[in-house]
């Protein structure tokens, strides 16, 4: 069991393989659908000018996930101001919607690490390699048991996307997960894939 | 007519927060299929640890408390126009509470309403009239990830060799299972259902997952059927999670409904681990939840 702090060195992100488990502390942002979209179209491709907070949101993440950890997540949350925020439920969501977007956003924050379920395709994987970072998978549905690792909720941007697509700013203690997919080119998820498809087609031909 | 809402928000509670004990024995019985020390039983011991901790906490088993899909049985002299209404502001409610994430979106302003209402369609109410006194209320939440796996196929599908009988469905209902890896949640159950259009497959395919585990078809093909697409579904090696492993599929429902000549339907729904369904019934004074 490796036990990691963020920020997170390009050292221990290389150290990492396929199938290690880990458990992460420190802070990180939850960021899915609408934040990937939005921060791919404002600041990276820029096909979209920046409104309102955008710019000033844009250079707090610029610090927050510098080494720092992305997390696919749609919290359920309590509270109604920063004081009162609690995570109450925080599992995963599916990670291969932001395959368009995922490498890019890696490499223009400088992100060490993607947590989600489910693996992300081939274009993540050489973002992987390139940046360096790896692929952290969480356990699907443990919404109650993942939340109670949530120690703080220190911020909240862009919350007019909906709790579910806010980017919170949270602080982790001893967060579960294991690297499916690593900064050498090894995806859990395409060695599964292949071997179930080998599987299947034997079964098919029964 | 009497008020249920306060009822229904404790149904919504229940189903969010306490998963039913068929399911989770499922999920301690495969706990021993997995090689010790592996990723996939690490899954499955950390599924089970929030399966308690929600339990104990009231709080939502998974963050994504899916689409609400109600079903409503009633007997002759209740008013559907107000066993809607009570739902809908119990569904308001439960929100309110945390039992429910906001999870009605506008699809074409991109807006979450904020109170899991949206439209006539959201949340999903089925009415049926029944004979008898008892009026009983069911309640699935069907999660987004694992609804996004689904998958409808026309037969023959020539690209697997799947033809217009039961082992042309084998064929393909193995194809959703593969193709959906872990990205459901695995460990899943199947919903399928054969024949009808498009819109009644899909919808008889998550219908069938209202029965409990390990109930069986009463037609012994189809049942058969379902043991076989269990046991073959797990020789894929997908695992809890994707991660690799024996645990793919928990079970498997199917059932089969009238189709046009033309038309051969097969749909799978696939449902996460985090198959949250509940019934409350409620005859005379009393009100009981299973
Ligand atoms: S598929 Fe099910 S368990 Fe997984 S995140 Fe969605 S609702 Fe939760």
């Amino acid at each position: 069991m490796h036990q990691i702090q963020t920020p997170i060195g390009d050292e221990v992100i290389r150290s990492l393989k396929v199938g290690d488990s880990v458990t992460l502390s420190g802070t990180m942002v939850t960021g899915r659908d609408a934040a990937h979209k939005w921060m791919i179209e404002t600041f990276i491709k820029q096909t979209r000018p920046a409104q309102g907070d955008d710019l000033q949101v844009h250079e707090e993440l610029k610090k927050l996930l510098n080494g720092s950890v992305i997390y696919h997540c749609g919290p359920v949350v309590t509270g109604k101001s920063l004081q009162e925020y609690r995570f109450i439920a925080a599992g995963p969501t599916t990670s291969i919607r932001e395959e368009p977007y995922q490498a890019d956003v890696m490499k223009h924050f400088n992100i060490k690490g993607v947590i989600g379920k489910g693996g992300m395709g081939a274009k993540t994987l050489k973002g992987c390699e390139e940046t360096p970072g790896v692929y952290f998978h969480a356990i699907g549905g443990a919404a109650s048991f993942l939340a109670q690792t949530v120690t703080k909720v220190t911020g909240v941007f862009k919350l007019e996307f909906g709790m579910p697509e806010a980017m919170w700013v949270i602080e982790v203690k001893d967060f579960p997960v294991v690297v499916t997919m690593d900064s050498h080119g090894g995806s859990q998820h395409a060695v599964v894939d292949e071997a179930s498809k080998k599987v299947l087609n034997d079964l098919l031909s029964r | 007519m009497r008020d249920l809402t306060n009822e229904i928000v404790e149904l919504i509670r229940r189903t969010s927060s306490s998963l039913p004990k068929d399911v989770e024995d499922r999920l301690r019985t495969s706990i021993e299929k997995e090689a010790p020390g592996s990723a996939a039983r690490g899954a499955l011991e950390t599924i089970l640890k929030n399966i308690e901790l929600s339990r104990a906490n009231s709080t939502p088993i998974c963050q994504d408390t899916g689409t609400p899909i109600f079903y409503v049985h009633y007997p002759v002299g209740w008013s559907t126009i107000q066993l809607r209404r009570q739902i809908r502001a119990a569904m308001e409610e439960a929100t309110k509470k945390s039992y429910m994430r906001p999870n009605a979106v506008d699809a074409i302003y991109d807006k979450n309403s904020g109170n899991n209402l949206g439209g006539d369609d959201f949340p999903y109410i089925h009415f049926e009239e029944v004979e008898g006194e008892e009026l009983t209320i069911e309640l699935m939440l069907k999660g987004g990830g694992c609804e996004n796996v689904g998958r409808q196929y026309s037969l023959p599908e020539n690209t697997l060799g799947a033809g217009r009988d039961l082992a042309g469905v084998r064929k393909v209902v193995l194809d959703a299972v593969q193709k959906a890896q872990g990205q459901g949640c695995a460990p899943g159950i199947l919903g399928v259902a054969i024949g009808g259009d498009r819109g009644s497959s899909y919808i008889k395919s998550k219908e069938v997952l209202f029965s409990e585990m390990g109930t069986r078809n009463d037609d012994p093909k189809l049942a058969a059927l379902e043991e076989q697409l269990t046991k073959e579904s797990n020789e894929l090696g997908i695992g809890p999670m994707g991660f690799g492993g024996k645990t793919t599929v928990l079970d498997t429902k199917i059932t089969g409904l009238s189709r046009l000549p033309a038309s051969y339907f097969v749909s799978v729904s696939y449902m996460c681990w985090a198959y949250r369904r509940r019934k409350m019934t409620v005859k005379g004074e009393e009100v009981m939840y299973d």
